[in-house]
């Protein structure tokens, strides 16, 4: 067994080295992404290793990156392609839902669009405009796509390995305030299945639902209220497209209440389409409506702002206490 | 009997003929042209073909059945069997002449009018109708003739082409890939960066810019303000202004610039100067925004006149070729037609396939459901309560 206590960006790392010893097929296109090894230094050395055939710097131009990284996928290639932050991937967001999403099903299946999105997303690292949002739904809404995110090292990893197997186009979110905290990966081990959920906490009162950098506020919320005595359970989504309801339903019939969690704007997001379903499901299971905390329907403040947007310890508490009070 | 014939040469009238050394004109620089729309054979000091007469007794045969097909479409289109038509009325040369410069491992990434460089491609004409029909988007196989399906928004396929010729570049192959666009296209930021894209990476694609003067209702005077082929000089790559009316000159410049990237030198940009001659599709109506003197100083152009003209001139066709011709285009006509009309509608089921090659589980609880909804309705149909939803 080989286990190793790494950050979730270094993780990624290794992942992609891993792929691209496998397969070499397996590219990797973006801004930065070769000598400066990215902004977030994810790719950091591969370029030494692998070359600039593989390792690709491209022009500054998202759109172009994915548009040319779904004729490399029709060529029968792996792109693995980083946008290098989440505010900036709308330029390649018409080529990814009428392109990238849709082209297996234009073709009827004849062709595959094993394409890699990896976005670096979410808030809470002080930064200027278009570099915190969560643009998560935006993407899960479209058939065709799938979409994931680590929470942590050992999922950063082997949800990357599967994501780079799959032939489906996938998005695949980095918790970026998260890169830097570690945890073990055993690259040994045999993973589960991609779109599964995780059951971080166990608990018997209520069910806490989030994803990505979300899942520690949860864990953290669920040790604070374990002190008063409530018994919260945890689940890491760890894919937004498709969702596991099938988990998420079964902690909910065990709990009876769900709370969900996620720092993009809770109109129109992941909670909504989660609170709608597990109300469809598990409605006379439910003791309280589905709760949602997340992002405020506002632009994300400046960065003097930004702890008060973002959904925090106390906010979390505060709709696990409401919940409860029903 | 050969190209270079004049046995049966009529007087010359292009008012671009500068010279005729060699039995034929030097035509304008900055326009090339092989063929002048009178029929007459010119030269220009850097392209030129050499054809059999059996070869330009082929490439009229493609335009002409082209043009047929594309005729049986938009009347199917008037019958209510199409939902939609995009006619490539009058740029037949455009297609005929670059389609048929392609080798079969060269890989061509279309808009949704390259009817008939998909006919180059061996594509059977009937594929192209189910999009139109509305049976499917597509659907066929762009790897069996390496063609790629119809893309409907404006200027994506160009990246995709380039994209796509990076990886032919990787492979080490010397295969070629061309990307068809318009004039309208032009202006979109992905045709802009496919031309950065693929200079900077040195990509084996040819831009194969169909410049039908009108994009929907505006004119290109509206999308540039320089000649769209000057644009690559911008980029570091060459363009070149083609006749694209007259399919001799798209032939070989198309080969030129296929060639070129065959060699690593890298894309190159063809302007094909063409006119649009029916409507953006059948639900346009041209008579809104264009005068219809312009249609017929175009029509004086016409592509498949001009060269039936050289070919009888040269005595390289005779009327049984013709009358046979005719003869197997209305043999076409009839297949698509009947091929159309026979063309069923998908089942209902079909809705929910080939969203994704590994599957997802909401795709699968949404079939289950929708085929739970139907089922509901074949059970109580013995009331006929459901008569309208049997299928």
């Amino acid at each position: 067994m080989t286990v190793q206590k790494l950050p979730i960006a270094k993780a990624i790392n290794e992942s992609l080295r891993k792929a691209m010893e496998t397969d070499p097929k397996v590219l990797i296109m973006g801004e930065d992404v070769g000598k400066l090894g990215g902004v977030f230094r994810v790719t950091d050395g591969l370029q030494k290793d692998f070359g600039e055939g593989r390792v690709i710097d491209t022009p500054l131009a998202e759109s172009g990156i994915v548009g040319t990284a779904i004729g490399l996928a029709l060529r029968g290639y792996r792109p693995v392609v980083e946008i290098q932050f989440d505010g900036f991937v709308f330029p390649a967001y018409d080529q990814i839902v009428t392109q990238l999403a849709k082209m297996h099903a234009r073709a009827l299946g004849k062709i595959k669009l094993p394409v890699v999105v990896r976005i670096p997303y979410g808030g809470g690292i002080g930064a200027v405009e278009h570099h915190s949002e969560s643009p998560e739904a935006l993407f899960a809404h479209v058939p065709g796509l799938k979409v994931v995110s680590p929470s942590n090292s050992s999922d950063a990893y082997w949800m990357m390995q599967q994501a780079i197997q799959s032939d489906d186009p996938i998005i695949y979110f980095e918790p970026k305030r998260r890169y830097w905290d570690k945890s073990d990966v055993d690259t040994d081990a045999i993973p589960g299945p991609l779109h599964k959920a995780r059951t971080v906490v166990a608990g018997s009162d209520l069910t806490l639902v989030a994803y990505g950098p979300m899942v520690k506020v949860c864990v953290e919320a669920a040790a604070a209220a374990a002190e008063e005595g409530k018994s919260i359970e945890v689940l890491d989504l760890r894919s937004m497209s498709p969702i596991d309801f099938d988990a998420v339903q079964a902690s909910v019939e065990k709990t009876g209440r769900l709370v969900v969690v996620h720092e993009a704007p809770v109109f129109y997001g992941a909670g909504a389409e989660i609170a709608a379903r597990i109300t469809e499901r598990s409605f006379y299971h439910l003791e309280a409506p589905v709760l949602r905390v997340g992002g405020y329907h506002a632009p994300y403040p400046p960065a003097r702002l930004e702890e008060e947007y973002l959904p925090g310890l106390d906010r979390v508490l505060d709709a696990v206490d409401r919940s409860l009070a029903y | 009997m050969t190209v270079e014939s004049t046995a049966a040469r009529k007087p010359r009238r292009s008012s671009k003929r500068t010279g005729s050394s060699a039995g034929k004109a030097v035509a304008d620089p900055q326009l090339v042209q092989l063929l002048t729309p009178e029929g007459q054979r010119v030269e220009h000091p850097d392209y030129d073909v050499d054809l059999t007469p059996e070869e330009l007794r082929g490439l009229y045969r493609d335009m002409v059945l082209t043009r047929r097909f594309d005729a049986e479409a938009t009347a199917l289109q008037r019958q209510g069997e199409l939902g939609l038509w995009a006619s490539l009325l009058g740029q037949e040369a455009a297609q005929i002449g670059s389609g048929r410069a392609l080798r079969d491992d060269d890989y061509v990434f279309p808009t949704y009018r390259e009817h008939g460089v998909a006919w180059c491609r061996g594509v059977d004409p009937t594929n192209l109708l189910g999009m139109f029909r509305g049976v499917n988007h597509g659907g066929w196989d762009p790897n069996s003739n390496n063609f790629h399906l119809y893309t409907i928004v404006i200027g994506s396929q160009t990246l995709h082409a380039t994209g796509y010729a990076m990886g032919v570049a990787k492979d080490g192959a010397d295969s070629a890939v061309i990307a068809y666009f318009g004039d309208g296209a032009s202006s979109q930021g992905d045709v802009a960066e496919s031309f950065t894209f693929s200079a900077v990476y040195n990509a084996p694609v040819v831009f194969f810019c169909q410049n039908n003067q009108w994009a929907i209702s505006e004119p290109t005077e509206r999308q540039t303000r320089v000649p769209l082929y000057q644009r690559a000089q911008g980029y570091g790559f060459p363009g070149v202004r083609v006749d694209g009316n007259d399919v001799l000159a798209c032939l070989a410049v198309t080969r030129s610039a296929l060639e070129r990237a065959r060699r690593g030198e890298g894309p190159t940009l063809v302007e094909a100067f063409t006119y649009r001659m029916g409507a953006h599709t059948t639900s346009d109506d041209p008579t809104k925004y264009r005068a219809d003197e312009e249609r017929e100083a175009w029509e004086a152009k016409d592509p498949i006149l001009r060269l039936k003209t050289y070919l009888e001139n040269e005595g390289h066709a005779d009327e049984a070729f013709f009358a046979s011709l005719e003869e197997e285009s209305e043999t076409l006509g009839k297949r698509v037609r009947e091929a159309v009309r026979a063309m069923p509608d998908p089942d209902r089921m079909a809705i929910f396939e080939n969203i994704y090659a590994d599957g997802h589980a909401l795709v699968d609880e949404e079939r289950a459901q929708f085929a739970a909804y139907q089922a509901s309705f074949a059970t109580e149909s013995d009331g006929g309560f459901a008569a309208g939803e049997g299928k």
